[in-house]
Parts: C-alpha cells; structure tokens; sequence
C-alpha cells in the first residue's frame, strides 16, 4: 500500500498522461469511424499536452508573474511549457480543422465517413 | 549591417509572406499569387545560395542567425552549417523548378483553387525550410507541422481517392508530431533547454539513463514515420500514389527527406553517437534500414502502377539513407547525406516524368508506355538518367552515394550491408529497366492522348523544363559530387569523425 | 616520364560527341553517318598521335575532375591500353564503313539510336583500356554495358527482349560484384591506381580475404570475356544485327571483359601474388575447359552466327588462360591474341553479315556453292578461318605460339596440348564452312536470289584480312606496333618476379 502511494504520489499523473495517450492510439487505430478516429487523435495530442503542463509543476510555485520584489525563480513554475503548449494547441487545432475539412470532402464523394464503406465505394 | 547578414532568415521568410499573401493577389488576378510565390522561392533559392557562400567562407564554417537579436538559448536561432545550407538550396531550388511544373495542371481552375494550390505549395517551402535551418528543437515542431499541414492538403488535391491517403497520413503524421512533443519534452526534462547547441551540451550527463533511451526512441519513431521507414511506411504508397501530380515532385522528393536529415541532425550532432544507448539505437535504425530496403524493392517489384512503384522504391531509398546513418562513421554519414540529395532529385525527376505521362495520356500502368521514347524525347531522356542513377550506374549521381556507402560498410567492417547494397541495386536494375523496356520494346501501346502537345516535346514548356532541369541534375550532381563532398559536406561533419 | 596531356579525353570525348551530334541529326541519314565516320578517323588518329611518344617510354595522363574524395577521373596511357586503345579505334573505321552498308541495305529500323550506342560503345572502350585507376575503369566498363543493351534490343522482338534481359542479368551482376570488389580492394591497399606487377601484396590482408576479392574481380571480366559457365548471355546475343555482333564479339564488349581479367591479373593483383594465392590456376582450368568444350559446341552449331559465337568463346578464354599462366611470354601472347582474335573475328563477322544481307541465308547447311558468286567474301572468310586455326603467316600464329611458349615456361605443358587440341577443332568448324561455299554446287532446285553488291560491306572485309595478313608477316609494323607494345608490357608486369625461366 506504502509502495502504491509512493508511486501514485511520484508518477500516477505520468502513468494517467500515458493511459490517455495510448487510449487515443487505440482509438485511432481501432474505431472504425474517420470522425471518431479525428476524436481519438484530439484526445491523443490532449494528452500530450497534459504531460507538459504536468513537469512544468512545481510544488510551492506560484503562475509566473512577475511580484514585485520577488525575483526568486524558485517561487513560480516554469512558464515555458505552457507557452509551448499555446502553441501546441494552436497547431492541434490546425490538423483537426484540416481534418474535419478533409473528412467533409470525403463524405461529399463518398456520402460517408464509416471506414469500410469509404473504402469499398473507392475501390469500385 | 548589410542586408545579406539577414538571409538566412529570408530563406523561410520570403516564401512564408507571399503563401499569406497569395489568395489575396489570386482574388485580384488568378495568376498573380502564383507569380508571387514562385518569386518568394525564388528570392528564398537566392538566398540560400547567399547562405552558402557566407557559411563557407566564414572561419568556423557555422552561421548562426539571432531571431531578434534574442541570445540563445532563451532566444530561437537559425544555425546554419555547410550541411544545412547544401540541404536548403537543395529545397529551394527544387521547389522553384517544381513549382512552374503544377501550372498546366490548373489552367481550368478558378482563382480559389489556383491561389490555393500555391498558397499551399509556399507553405511546403516554407516547412521544409524551416526544418532544415532553424537550431530550436520546438521550433522545428512547428515547421514540421506546417510542412505536414500543407502537405496533407497538397496531397488531397489529388482527386477523389487522394483524400483518403490524406485523412490517413493526417492520422499517422499526427501520432509522429505527438511522439515528437514527447521526445522534446522529456529533452526539455532533462536539460532544461531547447536550443539544439545547448542541448548537445547539456544531455552529456544524462546520455546513459533510461530517460534519454526512451527519448531516443520517441524520435526514432517519429522521424522515422515522417520519413517512412520501414515498418512504419505505411500511409506512404497513397499518399505518394495519389498526390497532386503537380507537386508530387517535391512532396516525394523532399517531404521525406527533409525529417530524415532531422533524425540525422538529432542523432549525430545533438545527442552524439558514442553513448551505448545511441549505438544500440544505430543499430535498430541499421535494421529498420535493410528492411526497408528489402521489403521496398520487392514491393516495388509487385507494382503495376508507376506511381506505386515510384513510391515503394522511395521506402528502399529511404533504407540505404538509414543504413548510412546506421553505420555511424564517416563515410556512411558522406553517403547517408549524399544520398539523400541525390535522391530528391532522382525521385522528383522520376515523378515529374510520372506525371508528365499521366498529363498528357491519362495513363500511369507502366507497362502501357511503349513508344514513349518517339513521343516525349527529353522525358524519356531524364527517365533514362533517374533509372541509370536508380541502379547505381556511374557517371550519374546514385553512383556516389553508393560509393560512399559501401566505403562505410567496410570501414565499419559491417559486410552484411554491402552484400544488402549489391542485392538492392540489382532489385532496381530490374523494376526499372522494365520500364525503359517498355518505352523502347512496344512501339505502340494504345495511349490515347488527354492533351494535345503543346511544344515538340510533347509537354507544355513549364513541364518539359522541370523534368529537363532535374534529369540533367542527376548528371551534375554525379560529375561535381567531389565538390559536393569535399567542399561541402566535409566541412560540416558532426565532431565525432573530427578527432 | 608523365606527361599532362588531354589527348586520352579528347579520344574519349570524340566519340561521345560524335554520338550527341548523330541522335541530334536524326532526321539526316548522310549528316549523320557523317559524324561518325569523321569521328572514328579522328579517334583513331588521336591514339595513334600518342603511340610513339608511349613507345619511347612516355605516359601521357590527364585528370578531367575528382570522381570521389580521394580518386580522380583520370586517362593514362600505358602500353597495355595502347594496345587495345589501337585496335578498338582501328577497328571502328572499317566497322563504321560496313556498317552504314549493311544498316542501308538489311532496311533496318530505328539506325539513329544504333549509331549513337554504337559510338558510345567506342569511346567507352577506348575510356575503359586507357582507365588509370579502378574507379575510372568501372565507370567506363558500366557505360559500356548499359549502351551495348540498346544494340542487342536492336530488332525490338521477343527473341531480343529476352538476350537484352540475359545479357543485363549477366554484365549487372558481375559489374555490382566488380565495384563490391574495388571498394574491398581500395580498402585494404588504399590505393586504386593500375600498376604493372600489381599494387596488392600478401601483407595486406589475410589470404583469403585476397581470394574473395580476386574473385569478385575476375568475374566482372569473365562475364563479359564469356568464360564457361558464365557465357550464357553471348549466344543469345547472336539475335543483334551482325555487325552488333561483330563490335560485341570481336571488339568492344566481349574483348573488354577480356582486358579486364588482364587489368586485374597484371596491374591489380599482379603475377607474383597471384601465385601464392593460388587462384590463376582455377581460373586457368576453368579456361582450358571453356576452349574444349566451346570449341565441341561450335562444331554441332549449324547457324553461322551462332557457330562464330561459341568460337568467340574458345578464343576468348586463349587470353584468360594466357593471363592466368603468368609467365612473361603467356602475358605477351594473351595481349596479342587481344589483337589477332579481334582482327580475325571482325571479319568472320562481316563476312557472315554479307552472306545475311545478299542471301539471307543464317544456317550452314543451307550455303552449299555460295562462294562460287561470292568469291572475295568467302575468300576473306577463309583466310580469317584459318587464322583462327593458327597458321603461320596470319595473325592468329604469332600470339599462339607466344602463349604456347608462356606454357612451356611456366612448366605446364598440358595447356599446349589443349591449344592444339583446339586448333584442330577451329580447323573442324570453319573449314568446312570454306569447302562447302566453294566446292560443294549449288542446289538446283529453288535458285538463290542474290541481293546486289555492297562496296561500303566488302572493302572492310578485305581491309580486316588484309590487316589480318600484314600483321601476320609483321607484326611490328608501326603504327601501332602491337608486338613492340605487348612485349614492352609483359616485361614491365613480370619486371621483378621469377617466374617461368
């Protein structure tokens, strides 16, 4: 039980992260639906953005802003991860906006986006 | 201060404001934002050149430009060594040959989707560019996301089935880009940095714990899915098969090559390759290498479709480009690199002549091209170039980098990797030279002409001068190859092959 | 004394440009042979400028630019290559001649392709006797056979599909397995530069490492030299327009192959470590087996062109066995046997292309009585004949008695019995040729047409006897001096080591 908590406290976010990710492999990999691959996907880079927020923790630290008269780094968490992650996002929602673009072309041709019947009306 | 102190950043700069720029010029005048691209690349190529000739005539061979003047590692960087700027003028100049090469397939279309295909083909440049010339390791992120981004879309603009091969390269390229983060993220654990320079420094002390190897392994895996490595190749026969044929020179020509010399910047001159867990990775990549060319050739074997074909023999070429990395010294790095020029401009030679074909005859079996060589003269000439070089044959350029190649197997007493060397070029003796088989053996296939030839040569100018350009390059690049390596390449090894 | 001088390339660069400008003049058929005969005069005057100064002990070398980092693209004219420098570019001028006539009267299709590989195939040739270092030399050796596999696709036809396939198998390999071996010799020796008596030495790597590569080496130029069992691709080959056959059997190709097995045993590996390795006395049996057994084939051949095709084979394994031997005086005789066979077989060749031409007859059987309206063409068929065979006052006789003595000399008097034994046998398969062109009548019932007279076949055919006699009375007429050239280069090969007497 000590053992458990010991991890918990030191890695279950990480070990959480990690689950989130693969569930979103999984689904991409798995569903059988292009939108609910496109979810999967956004659930992946989710997660991904969580393992950032998650090492640029720090116990004690306040949001980086700048107190006058405390200039100790020690005293506010890392703020480059969240800038990064700003970024992240932006990009996550360029792919997914690409996707859902590209998905409403394929449900134009094809009237649908269920994987097998995409693929046997485009080898037709 | 003179202007030309700015041109590294004018290489990525150019291209990037006139793809913003383009849709609004082509709203005013169809073809007015593709001029303007194609000029930007053109100012970006010229640049590049200018790049080139600062780093080599600098002392220490190494230009690193400050993003406003921010001092690394808080500011971002572009750092530019002789290696970056051969791979940089590589891009640029491919892409603007390449890029007059798309027009005759937009004659008909509206200014929406003119300005569009531009808009998208800038911001490729722009991607791959950037990936090459930027020293931050996030930054890179995003040029890679931008290349993808315009890569998916340049790639879905192929027609009804290109879209598919778009949704699923957007998926897999996805779960690359997020291996990437992570990679980046346990980096920045470690070192607290993402300048490239500082990083090379910093990781020393970690190089031996389990942290680094998974690191490792997260770019491995997702370099090696952007530049699809065997096995994990798989969303690259669609996407290749079913691009735009306008700009499947280039996406086939660069968009892999580009994160291949990613994973070789990451590799050799960030992480270094002395540590075990980077000579075991080596190792893996050695394997994944031979697979590659392996399951490629005979693939590319079993293709009817050039495009296929074409595509498949991308994942072998992609292997020997591993395999040079694999044996971790010099000469398999010279060979690794020069292959990889070599390459780009094989593959978009062989593409540009693909869809020279498909242009005009609507037609991509390859073994309904008879007669070719009576109705396309210098496609077929170029053709004749790219296979010859395919195979290895002297004076062309793929004899090079083979050359190279096989120096650094014996040098790495590695002879497994030559005999894989000799197998594979004798693979591509025999999927390529059915085609020129074909194009002088059947003297007429029943091809039924879509267009007209515009000039003598059977293509429009703007085609017949890109595939004319980069069939005579295989050639150059072969006779100056020694230039290419000794006064280039040499200069810009990683310090490892220094002592 | 090593003289800077562009001449080698300007040989070489004869022929490419000549080749450039006659698939440009495609649509000019007289504009078009032009360039190829003024560039076969000219190649030929360009070498021929340079024997004298190679014969006064001059070498005349030129570098064009770097091929890698550490070896350059670079032409040098040593005696060796002069011999087979001399002979292609002689050849190529009655070659050129016949084949304008033959190409113009046999109706052939796409010429201008064949003109411009069959240019190519010269200049690379002469690229390929004149290479100073390996590099150089697999990049000729690799021009060559990609530009012979369009003449042997010549007649665009199944049967020509599947000889250009056979012959692409055969020369791919062996040359990817030539460049694994160069790049395996350059590491151990880290040099690539030809020199007489060899640049390898024992001490370099272990014994069988050296065999390995001698290996990989020895059968590039096998393929092409066509020694048993690698001489599939040359019968098939037989399918090309005769006088494809006759630049493949009798100059380029095939003597290309032959020239490399003498490159890689004189100037790679050299005699001496070549008899502590022990791997010339295979190659040598391998040879003497090919000269028999060809030989025996030849005699069941009934297609003429077939028939000189196994014959090529026996003939060319004369050289390889001479080389493998050792000796100075087996050396000598294998690089004149270089010239004698050429000479001699470029007009078994074209005697045949006339008879296909004129009668478009190809079996033997079917020739009864045809010298009796053909007399000069059958005539020159059977002095070649006999050259074969070896007899005294033609060509043929001077390097077989060389390398019989180069036998003797190394102790191995088997290999003269085997070269008797073979003569006997070319007496066998070509002779009868002769006896029933000229004493057998013909047959009455359904009367032969003869097609007309050629002169631009004929006076070729009698220039290659013709040569074929002169050098047989004196060989060391100059230019070029083939007999001053080949002893000059033996000795130099053999220069410090004690084998033979």
């Amino acid at each position: 039980m000590e053992a458990l908590n010991e991890f918990l406290a030191r890695r279950g976010l990480y070990t959480l992260v990690m689950i989130l990710f693969f569930l979103g492999v999984y689904g991409m990999v798995l569903s059988k639906n292009y939108f609910k691959k496109l979810m999967a996907m956004n659930v992946m880079q989710v997660a991904v953005i969580f393992f950032y927020l998650c090492f640029a923790q720090k116990e004690g630290g306040m949001i980086p802003i700048l107190v006058p008269g405390n200039v100790d780094p020690a005293a506010y968490i890392n703020p480059l991860p969240h800038a990064l992650m700003l970024t992240a996002i932006v990009v996550s929602m360029g792919t997914s906006g690409v996707a859902i673009a590209l998905l409403m072309r394929i449900k134009e041709s094809y009237g649908s986006v269920e994987e097998p019947e995409v693929l046997r009306r485009a080898s037709k | 201060m003179s202007i030309s102190t700015h041109a590294p950043v004018f290489i990525v700069l150019l291209p990037l404001t006139a793809s913003l720029l383009c849709l609004c010029f082509s709203r005013l005048n169809r073809k007015l934002g593709a001029w303007i691209v194609q000029a930007a690349i053109a100012g970006s190529f010229v640049a590049a050149l200018l790049t080139m000739y600062q780093v080599l005539n600098s002392g220490s061979h190494n230009l690193h430009y400050w993003m406003g003047n921010w001092e690394p590692p808080i500011g971002i960087e572009f750092a530019v060594d002789p290696l970056n700027a051969a791979v940089l003028c590589m891009i640029t100049f491919l892409s603007l040959v390449i890029s007059f090469y798309g027009k005759p397939f937009l004659v008909s279309e509206d200014w929406l989707h003119y300005g569009g295909y531009y808009t998208l083909y800038g911001l490729l440049t722009v991607g791959l560019c950037g990936m090459v010339v930027t020293g931050d390791v996030f930054n890179m992120y995003v040029y890679l996301e931008i290349m993808s981004l315009s890569g998916y879309g340049l790639i879905a603009l192929g027609g009804k089935k290109s879209m598919i091969a778009a949704f699923r390269y957007l998926l897999v390229g996805t779960i690359a880009a997020s291996l990437y983060l992570i990679g980046i993220g346990y980096v920045y654990s470690m070192t607290g940095s993402l300048n490239m320079a500082d990083i090379s420094v910093r990781i020393q002390p970690f190089v031996h714990t389990p942290l680094f190897a998974f690191a490792v392994a997260c770019f491995l895996i997702a370099f090696g899915i952007k530049m699809a490595l065997f096995p994990l190749h798989g969303w690259q026969p669609d996407a290749y098969t079913y691009a735009h044929p306008g700009a499947a020179g280039l996406i086939s020509g660069c968009m892999s090559k580009v994160p291949a010399y990613a994973m070789l910047r990451f590799f050799f001159y960030i992480f270094g390759v002395t540590s075990p867990v980077m000579s075991a990775l080596l190792d893996v990549l050695g394997i994944m290498g031979i697979g590659g060319i392996l399951i490629g050739s005979v693939m590319a074997l079993a293709q009817y479709d050039f495009r296929r074909m074409l595509a498949y023999s991308s994942v072998a070429q992609l292997g020997y480009i591993a395999v040079g990395m694999a044996m971790g010294n010099m000469y398999g790095f010279i060979g690794a690199v020069l292959h990889l020029i070599n390459h780009a401009f094989m593959k978009s030679c062989l593409f540009l002549v693909v869809g020279g074909i498909s242009y005009r005859f609507g037609e991509v079996n390859l073994y309904r091209l008879g007669g070719l060589n009576k109705k396309m003269t210098v496609s077929s000439v170029a053709l004749c170039f790219a296979v010859l070089s395919m195979v290895g044959i002297p004076p062309t350029c793929g004899f090079f980098s083979k050359w190279y190649l096989m120096l650094g197997a014996y040098e790495g007493k590695e002879y497994i990797f030559i005999a894989i060397l000799v197998i594979s070029s004798l693979l591509n003796a025999i999927y390529y030279f059915r085609i020129v088989e074909q194009m002088f053996v059947q003297r007429e296939a029943s091809l039924t002409e879509l267009h007209k030839p515009a000039t003598k040569f059977g293509l429009p100018m703007s085609m017949v001068l890109p595939i004319g350009i980069t069939g005579l390059g295989i050639l150059v690049l072969g006779i100056y190859s020694y230039d290419i390596v000794v006064g280039v390449l040499k200069l810009g090894l990683p310090e490892v092959f220094l002592r | 004394m090593i003289v800077n001088d562009p001449r080698p390339f300007l040989a070489v660069g004869t022929a490419f440009l000549a080749a450039l400008l006659v698939s440009c003049s495609r649509k000019h058929p007289n504009v078009r042979e032009t360039w190829s005969t003024v560039a076969s005069f000219l190649m030929f005057g360009l070498i021929i400028s340079m024997v004298g100064g190679v014969l006064n002990g001059n070498v005349y070398q030129w570098t064009l630019f770097q091929l890698t980092d550490t070896v350059g693209f670079t032409l040098r004219t040593d005696t060796a290559g002069m011999i087979f420098a001399c002979l292609s570019s002689l050849l190529w001028i009655p070659i050129n001649f016949y084949s304008i006539g033959y190409m113009r009267n046999n109706h052939e299709t796409e010429q201008t392709g064949y003109f411009a590989s069959f240019a190519v195939c010269l200049g690379a040739t002469v690229g390929v006797s004149l290479a100073s270092n390996l590099l150089t030399f697999f990049v000729f050796y690799e021009i060559l056979t990609i530009f012979s596999y369009p003449l042997v696709l010549h007649e665009r036809d199944e049967e020509a599909l599947d000889a250009s396939r056979k012959y692409l198998a055969y020369t791919l390999v062996s040359g990817q397995l030539f460049l694994a071996g160069t790049v395996g010799v350059y590491c151990i020796s880290g040099t690539m530069d030809f020199r007489a008596g060899g640049f390898l030495d024992s001490g370099m790597a272990p014994i069988w490492v050296l065999q390995l590569l001698f290996l990989l080496m020895i059968m590039a130029g096998s393929v092409k030299a066509a020694v048993m069992p690698l001489h599939g691709w040359l019968p098939a080959a037989m399918v090309a327009p005769t006088p494809v056959s006759a630049l493949l059997h009798a100059v380029a190709v095939v003597k290309t192959g032959a020239f490399a097995v003498l490159r890689v045993i004189c100037f790679v590996f050299g005699p001496k470590l070549l008899s502590e390795l022990g791997t010339a006395d295979v190659l040598a049996w391998l040879a003497a087996a090919t000269i028999l057994m060809s030989s025996f084939i030849a005699l069941k051949q009934d297609n003429l062109k077939r028939r000189l095709a196994f014959s090529t084979i026996g003939q060319l394994s004369y050289i390889v066995l001479g080389a493998s031997l050792l000796t100075p005086l087996a050396i000598k005789g294998a690089y004149l046997h270089l010239v004698a066979h050429a000479v001699m077989k470029i007009t078994l060749f074209m005697c045949a292309g006339v008879i296909i031409v004129r009668t478009h007859l190809h079996e033997i059987s079917e020739m009864d009585g045809i010298g009796r309206r053909m007399p000069v063409t059958m005539g020159c068929f059977a002095i070649a004949s006999l050259g074969i065979a070896g007899t005294p006052f033609l060509i043929g006789f001077i390097s077989k008695w060389n390398l019989a003595m180069g036998a003797i000399q190394a102790g191995k008097p088997l290999f003269v019995a085997v070269w008797i034994a073979s003569a006997l046998l070319a007496i066998g398969y070509l002779m009868p040729v002769v006896r029933m062109a000229f004493f057998k009548p013909e047959p009455k019932e359904d009367p032969r047409h003869y097609g007309s007279i050629s002169y631009s076949m004929l006076i070729p055919i009698c220039f290659t006897a013709v040569l074929a006699l002169v050098l047989g009375c004196d060989p060391e007429i100059f230019p070029p001096d083939f007999y001053k050239l080949a002893t000059v280069t033996a000795d130099a090969v053999c220069a410090g080591w004690g084998g033979g007497w």
